[in-house]
Order: C-alpha cells, then sequence, then structure tokens
C-alpha cells in the first residue's frame, strides 16, 4: 500500500543511512538520474553493500535502475536484485523494455533462488510511453505506474508550470491504465522542494484526479505527501459505519441496503474494507 | 578518590554530587566602590592600580562571545608581567582566546573555572597542559559559587558596550552592542575589584544595566569586539531534514503531553534544531491561538517575533543572540534582562529556571540513565560544557533532549557516558529521528502519552537500534591524569575529567 514514494540517490551514504526514518511507504533508491555516470559503478556496489548491512524498518524497497537500453542495466540487475529489495522502477518504460526487464527478473529470481518475486513500476515518461500504458499496466508484476513529468515535458518539448495543464491527459492516461489494471497511479514528484504550498495544491489535484500515491524528492514532503494521500477521519467514521451496518443481521445477505437514506451496495462495501485496512496499515485507527 | 550517588569516581575533599554541600548557599557582603576617580587611561594602568600579582584570580564575562578582545588584552598584559599561577574564571571559553594556550603552557594561567570551553583552549586543556586545575560549572552554579565566596574573585574585568564617567553601563549601545549583559551581575557585585572595559563612552546611557557604583575604574580601549563574532550562533532554523524530522517529534510530543497551552513557560537554544522547534511552536501557537507566559534564556530573532506576535507576554534574557533580540531588549518594555544569578542560581528562592514548563536541551551523549554529556566528546576532548543546561533540566517541570541518534557514525547513546554534566533524574524526554524515549521515573508523562497512543520506545531500544547501525564502539579507555571536574550548580562535584589519551 503506497501513498509516499521516496528517492533516495544511491551515492550517498549519508541519505542510504536515514532513508526509513521520514515516514515514506516505500523508498526509491535512484541509481539513474541522481548519479553522474562516472558514479554508477560506485553506487550500486554501495546500494548493494548498505541493502546487505543494514537494518531498514519495514517499508517497500525499490530500486531505480538504467534505462534498459543501456548497456549498464544487466550488471545492475545482477548485483541488486535479491530477496532486500521488492520492486524495480523501470526508466522511460515502453511495453517491450518492460517485457524485457520482466524476463531478466525472472531469469535471475531463478538463477539466485530467490524466495520472492520482484514487483515493477514502470515510469510513463515518454510520449511514447503514455500511448502504450495501458499494455505497460498489464504486464505481469506491473503493480504501479509512476508519471514522470519532468522528463515526458521535454519529450512533449513544453516547459514545465506549477498548473501542470501540460500532463492533464497523460496523467489522466496513467491513472485510467492503472484503475483499469487495479494497480497504484503514483504521481510524479513536485521537484519545488521549499514550497509546501505548491505541493499541497498539487498533491491534492492529482489525487481529485484518481492518483493514490505520490513520489518525492525531498524527505520534508512525505509528511504532507502521506497526510494528503491518507483517508481522513471522516471518511474512515463513515467506512466503519458501513461496515458496521453491512454486518447487521438484516443486512448480512442483501446485495444492497439503505444508509443514512443513500444505497449501499458491493462496491460501496469493499472500497470502505480496503480504505479501513488502508487506515490500519498507516497507524490511522 | 571516592565515588558520588551517580557512581563517578571523585576527588576526596569535595562534596560529592548527591550530598549536601555544607557551603552551598553562604552570602559574602556586596562590595561597592568607594573610588570616585575611575578613569584609567589602559589596562596597563589597572594592572598597576590594582597591583595584579601572581596567583590572583581574575573574572570576565562572555557577552562578546568569539568576537571578545578584552580577555586577550588582559591576557597580553600577563604574558608582558610573565605573572604566574593565574586563576581565570571567565564565564565561557571561545576559540577566538586562543593566545590563552600559549599561557597555559607556560604556566602563566594555571587554574580555570568556566562554564563553557570550546576552541584551541578546549584542546589544550583536554591535552593536559593546565598546570593547575579546571572546573566547570552551570550558568546557575557560577554565581552560587561567587555569591558564596567559594570563587573568590580578585578582580572582574568587565566588557561593557556603553559606559558613562561614573561607571554605568548598558550593553545596547556603541559599536559593540551584546544586548542584556546577565552573566556579569555577579562579578560586579561581588569581586574585590571591577574594571570596565569599553570602547563607547556616553552620558546618554538608555539603560543602566550596570551600576556604577560597583566600578573602581573605567578603561577605554579602542576596540572590545568585534561585532561580527558577538553575535554569532545560527539563528535560522535548520533545512537538515533529520533534524528537522527531531524538532517535528519534538512538537508532536509537546502537543500530545497537552503542555502546548494558554500560559506556556518555554526555553530554547540558538542551534538549527532548536530553533526549527521554536518556529513549528510558533506555527501551532498561532493556528490554536495559544498565548504563553514567557520564553527565556539566550534571545533570539525568533523568540523577538513570537513575543512581538503576542504568543509570549514576555521575554527573560540573559544574552542576546543575534542584532534582532538586541533591538528588542531595546525598544520592548517587556523584553527584560535578568542576571545569571536571577535565572538559575539555586539558592535563590524564586529563580526562572523553576518556572519553566518546558526546556529543549542538546546532547553529545546521553546514556541508558538518562545522564547527559554536553561538556566532552565521545573521545574525551572538551567541547563545551553544562551553560544552563543542568540548571533548566533541573528546574524545568519537562526537559526534553534532542539529537540525531548516530552522529558521525557514532552512536549518542552510551551505555556510560564520557563526562556526566547533567544527572538522568532531571531529564525527562529523548527525542531523536528513529523514536523518542520517556524515563521510566517520569510514570505521569509515560500515562499521558499512552493515553493518547502516542509511539514511545524504551531508551534501550533506541541504543539497541544505534548499535545495529554502527556497531558497538570500542569503549574509551581513559588516561589517570585528572585534568579538572565538573561541578554541580549546588556545588557538588557530579563528575572527574580525565587527560585525553594522545
Amino acid at each position: 500500500m503506497r501513498r509516499s514514494l521516496l528517492f533516495i540517490p544511491s551515492n550517498s551514504p549519508a541519505m542510504l543511512q536515514n532513508a526509513d526514518i521520514f515516514g515514506a511507504d516505500g523508498v526509491i533508491f535512484d541509481l539513474e538520474d541522481a548519479v553522474s555516470i562516472s558514479e554508477k559503478d560506485a553506487a550500486r556496489t554501495l546500494l548493494d553493500t548498505f541493502l546487505t548491512m543494514y537494518p531498514l524498518n519495514k517499508l517497500e524497497i525499490i530500486v531505480r535502475i538504467n534505462q534498459i537500453e543501456t548497456s549498464i542495466t544487466s550488471k545492475e540487475l545482477e548485483k541488486i536484485v535479491s530477496d532486500r529489495i521488492d520492486t524495480i522502477m523501470l526508466p522511460k518504460a515502453t511495453k517491450e523494455s518492460t517485457l524485457i526487464l520482466l524476463n531478466q527478473l525472472r531469469n535471475i529470481e531463478h538463477e539466485k533462488k530467490l524466495t520472492k518475486k520482484i514487483n515493477i513500476i514502470p515510469i510513463i515518461e515518454m510520449a511514447t510511453s503514455v500511448l502504450e500504458v495501458s499494455d505497460i499496466a498489464k504486464v505481469e508484476r506491473v503493480n504501479g505506474l509512476l508519471l514522470g513529468a519532468e522528463d515526458l515535458a521535454s519529450d512533449l518539448e513544453v516547459p514545465r508550470t506549477l498548473e501542470s495543464l501540460e500532463i492533464l491527459m497523460p496523467r489522466a492516461l496513467t491513472i485510467l491504465a492503472a484503475k483499469a489494471h487495479k494497480i497504484d497511479a503514483i504521481d510524479t514528484p513536485f521537484i519545488h522542494k521549499d514550497d509546501d504550498e505548491g505541493l499541497v495544491k498539487d498533491a491534492k489535484f492529482a489525487k481529485q484526479l484518481g492518483m493514490n500515491a505520490k513520489a518525492c524528492i525531498h524527505p520534508n514532503q512525505v509528511e504532507i505527501i502521506n497526510e494528503i494521500f491518507s483517508p481522513s477521519m471522516a471518511e474512515i467514521h463513515q467506512a466503519l459505519r458501513i461496515i458496521e451496518a453491512h454486518e447487521r443481521p438484516e443486512n448480512i445477505h442483501k446485495g444492497a441496503f439503505s444508509l443514512d437514506g443513500k444505497m449501499v451496495d458491493k462496491p460501496i462495501i469493499d472500497r470502505a474494507h480496503k480504505l479501513i485496512e488502508k487506515a490500519k496499515a498507516w497507524h490511522l485507527l | 578518590m571516592i565515588k558520588n550517588s551517580l557512581n563517578r569516581m571523585i576527588l576526596e575533599g569535595f562534596t560529592p554530587y548527591g550530598d549536601k554541600h555544607p557551603n552551598s548557599c553562604l552570602k559574602i557582603n556586596h562590595r561597592p566602590s568607594n573610588n570616585t576617580n575611575k578613569q584609567l587611561r589602559s589596562i596597563t594602568d589597572a594592572f598597576d592600580k590594582l597591583q595584579i600579582k601572581d596567583g590572583m584570580t581574575l573574572s570576565f564575562h562572555h557577552h562578546l562571545r568569539d568576537g571578545d578582545f578584552v580577555l586577550n588584552m588582559v591576557l597580553d598584559e600577563i604574558k608582558k608581567r610573565n605573572l604566574k599561577h593565574i586563576t581565570l574564571a571567565p564565564s565561557s571559553i571561545f576559540p577566538i582566546h586562543e593566545p590563552m594556550v600559549e599561557l597555559i603552557k607556560h604556566g602563566n594561567i594555571e587554574n580555570i573555572v568556566t562554564n563553557y570551553i570550546n576552541g584551541p583552549v578546549a584542546k589544550t586543556v583536554s591535552e593536559g597542559y593546565l598546570k593547575g586545575f579546571l572546573t566547570m560549572d552551570t550558568h546557575g552554579g557560577r554565581p552560587r559559587a561567587i555569591e558564596s565566596g567559594e570563587l573568590m574573585i580578585d578582580v572582574a574585568f568587565i566588557a561593557t558596550p556603553a559606559v558613562n564617567s561614573f561607571g554605568d553601563g548598558n550593553g545596547i549601545q556603541g559599536p559593540s552592542q551584546c544586548g542584556a549583559l546577565g552573566y556579569m551581575m555577579s562579578d560586579l557585585m561581588y569581586a574585590k575589584h571591577r574594571v570596565v572595559i569599553t570602547d563607547f563612552m556616553t552620558e546618554d546611557l538608555l539603560i543602566k544595566e550596570i551600576d556604577g557604583h560597583y566600578v573602581d575604574y573605567i578603561v577605554q580601549v579602542d576596540k572590545i569586539g568585534d561585532p561580527q563574532g558577538i553575535v554569532s550562533g545560527t539563528t535560522k532554523p535548520t533545512k537538515d531534514p533529520v533534524q528537522l524530522k527531531i524538532a517535528k517529534d519534538t512538537i508532536k510530543v509537546m502537543d500530545a503531553l497537552g503542555l502546548i497551552k494558554d500560559g506556556l513557560s518555554f526555553q530554547t537554544g540558538a542551534g538549527g534544531t532548536s530553533i526549527a522547534v521554536a518556529e513549528i511552536l510558533r506555527k501551532k501557537m498561532i493556528e490554536n491561538n495559544i498565548k504563553g507566559s514567557f520564553a527565556s534564556g539566550g534571545i533570539t530573532s525568533y523568540l523577538v517575533n513570537m513575543h512581538e506576535e503576542g504568543l509570549f507576554n514576555e521575554l527573560y534574557d540573559v544574552q542576546c543572540f543575534d542584532l534582532e533580540a538586541i533591538r528588542s531588549y531595546r525598544d520592548n518594555p517587556k523584553h527584560h534582562p535578568m542576571s545569571a544569578s536571577k535565572y538559575a542560581n539555586p539558592c535563590h528562592e524564586s529563580v526562572l529556571v523553576n518556572d519553566l514548563d518546558v526546556v529543549i536541551l542538546g546532547a553529545t551523549e546521553i546514556d541508558l540513565n538518562f545522564n547527559v554529556n554536553v561538556t566532552t566528546d565521545s573521545h574525551g576532548y572538551l567541547m563545551g560544557g553544562s551553560g544552563g543546561h543542568s540548571d533548566t533540566a533541573f528546574g524545568s517541570k519537562v526537559s526534553i533532549i534532542t539529537s540525531n541518534l548516530v552522529k558521525s557514525r557514532t552512536p549518542i547513546i552510551k551505555e556510560s557516558v564520557t563526562a556526566l554534566t547533567t544527572p538522568g533524574s532531571t531529564v525527562d524526554i529523548f527525542v531523536t529521528e528513529r523514536g523518542i524515549a520517556i524515563n521510566p521515573k517520569r510514570k505521569d508523562l509515560i500515562q499521558k502519552l499512552n493515553e493518547v497512543s502516542f509511539p514511545m520506545m524504551t531508551i534501550e531500544d533506541l541504543y539497541h537500534k544505534s548499535i545495529e547501525i554502527t556497531g558497538k564502539p570500542t569503549p574509551l579507555i581513559k588516561s589517570d591524569k585528572i585534568i579538572g571536574h565538573i561541578r554541580y550548580r549546588d556545588g557538588s562535584i557530579i563528575d572527574t575529567l580525565y587527560q585525553v589519551r594522545k
């Protein structure tokens, strides 16, 4: 379950050491854009050692590798894929590169006799990715889509703006594809790290559109994102009422019943259960 | 050597911490001056007039902080005259006082009594060059020692930014403004002789914080300090995400305990985390329309803002950390100066620290019994001192220590601290980036936090977490040579200081 995913550069020991203290639901250890080409090898070794030696609090461990077409990706996967990580984040994803990654993961998992299956979060950050987003979403093990607005804006040859009108359609398409395949829709990071007000506005808008999580590039953003993407106390209260009403003897076998004069049916009950599950996981109950 | 109640070895002949110091609160008489002809041309003249000689005790305040020229001028005169066996009693020692190093090594300066020591002098003393003894006091303990006669001062050299011809003075006028002059008051009233050193003479003093009746001599010099160093101290909130998390969590635990309410009295320091705590508290108080009673201690622009926004009705100021604090002290009628004695002297009936609801403090080390070290680093080098740490921890209703759990790959929690500055019995809450521990002795706080399901850890949990990260450090093997001791605010000895192993 995700609300916030925090990017941590894999070449910074001080930041690695504190990756798990900010309350992010997942940490994305970055081997791509945050690491210069001359430091890629060192960062890979540092991250591997860190994950072996360092006891991290319970959270999703995600590694953003380099683009699948580059020569470094195979080395990265060989080194990094292990039972210690949960997910690989794939930059500049296309349907083809996602499938290549899937096969590589299967091979490495088999060779290393891993006890778990590694998930995939493709980043939708090219015009091609947007057009293929539904096909990407349906690839096995893809359990979330991250919209990457900065690279996408470059690809679209438009400036990134605070209003984000230029990514409205890609945002919507990413959300639709994710929801259609019942996986997470993860919003692009808000890169103005000192603008809390802007972050609140941006995250609220993304949530309103249907995003259920947001990536972030600075630890100080985690708390705001968690707050916005968590169910409110009113929502939790209402979900508990729905579940309690459904479990009454007179309603338990009904397909639909009435609460406060409104019809409650299976999708609403399911959503209430899901919301309560999240609230429990995030210690809101 | 004998053990005190905290199991620390101390020298025989001193009152061990935990025992009652028999003469802790004796009171010697004020010593007003009879002198009417006060003007002298130089510090050399002051030495001649007062016949300053081998073995005397000279005192100083630290309001000019790391911009202080006055102590160095006096050191220069000691050097010229090759005086020996001098005891220096500055309320703090900063890196700018490096010239003291040579005089320590040559035996001119034999003993030091201070509340805080940092920089090259701290290194020199740590390495065992001081031929006599170092006594580390607290901000409240120093005036107690002076007023009881335990620390007898022969001559107090009092740097004063503005002085009139009678010897009255203040810290808010002239080119070397430093604001409130709280730390010099006991020196002024109880030293055998007082020399005021200034670089600004005026008959139009805005206030008279120094009473000229106690002043024997006035010396005007070109410059008493460097304004850049005088208003030192970080006066911006930290942007470091780890420290910011600690600051946010500090406010969360205060909130959960119901401490953020009307009438709140509060003290915090001038470091980045402390200011972040003040800034987050400010937002919380505005959000909930809360009006505090007072903020105290070293005053920063952040506390000034809160006062001017009506969040704290009064400020009690023992020293100003920045220009805004000086401006406020000059302009705001409810921004009060206070002496170190009024601030924290344990022999005074109504000291301000006893009225504090919450104090936020730092730590270099903390042990499993919540004892805190702010005097040395983990290698035994002197790098600070209590200042008001022990005083405010003792007096406040809730004392909160904030610190990274791991600093420079060294765990902050020890089985036993390298030097013990503040007893764990006066420390209530320890906030780190990886969790918050409450002193088990504060059952009331634990119960309150349990009632609101506030997440807590034990200090043992935090210790094990830090060891998981760093591994268990090799214990420091202390040398046998004693260089001094830490004197608790009541005059008892809380710990012994040893020379570092080279």
